[in-house]
């Protein structure tokens, strides 16, 4: 189990130049597998490899970049089952439950987000995985009776099928100014 | 996949070291020699285990913005509009899921505008009705899972 929580922040926008959005839609297709990666983007942008490290560096204080890694595609790595669950917690509680939530290894993703009445009634989302749907459920009986859940409608919307997953792109010309 | 390989994706999704040689470093955490790492990485990505090695952003520090949407599309026309949506180089994600709101899909953009101009025309191009769901607060993100 995770020990700290994550509290909301808001985002202060950060400003970045022209080398540093050259960089950025750069790496996004990912980094070469290779001794000196940062050296061969340096080559590609005519930055040292030492700018490059520094810009990147700079990026990942700031969280603009939150993680610099490998992204695991779950389904093939045993995590064959994820439901999207969705609940509809009172607004005066969801401030308290939202972090509740968040402390499960098996929750990868924990928002807020607003309720389109009537057809949609719930305000907070989660993601839950399992090895399959059975043990999804089971981690969602867990999570109901450890952050006291019991009395809340939820739903369990389990995926079928994935047509795309990739990170967001994002162009030049975002950090034109 | 082995043991070993466990411990490589699990001390990667944590992150890759910003330094000049940064594979070498984390071989040598693992205790291996880097062309080892390497070629390991290689087979991941090739045999699909890996998706992507990089940066995740955070699209809202960088002026971004990101949404999730959703629709509720009749059985019959379940494949053309998921076409339709993923036509679209904004959407980054799109899931069935098995709910009558049963396509999932997030789009990213360089403006908060530009994501009301993407659900307006995919709304008018379908015929059906989009229900934006902007993130309001963040408890939790953690797209890390140990295997």
């Amino acid at each position: 189990m995770k020990v700290n929580f994550r509290h909301p922040r808001l985002p202060e926008q950060l400003v970045l130049d022209a080398r540093d959005m050259a960089l950025v839609s750069l790496i996004q297709h990912g980094l070469t597998l290779s001794t000196s990666p940062y050296a061969e983007l340096g080559r590609q942008l005519e930055m040292t490899e030492d700018e490059v490290i520094s810009r990147i560096s700079n990026l990942i204080d700031a969280k603009v970049i939150k993680r610099f890694g490998v992204v695991v595609r779950h389904h093939e790595l045993g995590y064959r089952a994820n439901a999207m669950v969705v609940w509809n917690i009172p607004d005066d509680r969801v401030s308290e439950l939202g972090p509740c939530m968040g402390q499960f290894d098996y929750v990868t993703l924990c928002y807020r987000r607003p309720r389109r009445l009537p057809a949609w009634p719930y305000n907070l989302f989660t993601m839950i995985h399992g090895q399959d749907r059975h043990d999804v459920l089971h981690n969602i009986q867990g999570l109901a009776a450890h952050c006291g859940l019991d009395e809340l409608a939820f739903e369990v919307l389990f995926s079928t099928r994935r047509f795309k997953q990739r990170g967001a792109i994002y162009h030049k010309s975002a950090g034109k100014e | 996949m082995d043991e070993l390989d466990r411990r490589i994706i699990n001390l990667l999704q944590a992150g890759l070291p910003v330094v000049d040689e940064p594979y070498a470093a984390v071989a040598e955490q693992l205790g291996i020699e880097e062309d080892e790492l390497l070629s390991r990485l290689q087979l991941l990505l090739d045999n699909k285990m890996l998706s992507r090695f990089g940066p995740m952003y955070d699209a809202q520090k960088m002026g971004g913005a990101f949404s999730l949407v959703a629709m509720k599309v009749p059985a019959p026309r379940f494949d053309e509009v998921a076409e339709l949506v993923n036509s679209y180089p904004e959407v980054a994600h799109n899931y069935q899921r098995d709910h009558n709101f049963n396509l999932w899909f997030v789009i990213a953009t360089e403006t908060q505008q530009q994501i009301g101009e993407v659900n307006a025309e995919i709304e008018q191009r379908s015929g059906l009705q989009v229900y934006n769901f902007p993130k309001l607060a963040e408890y939790y993100v953690g797209l890390q899972l140990p295997v």
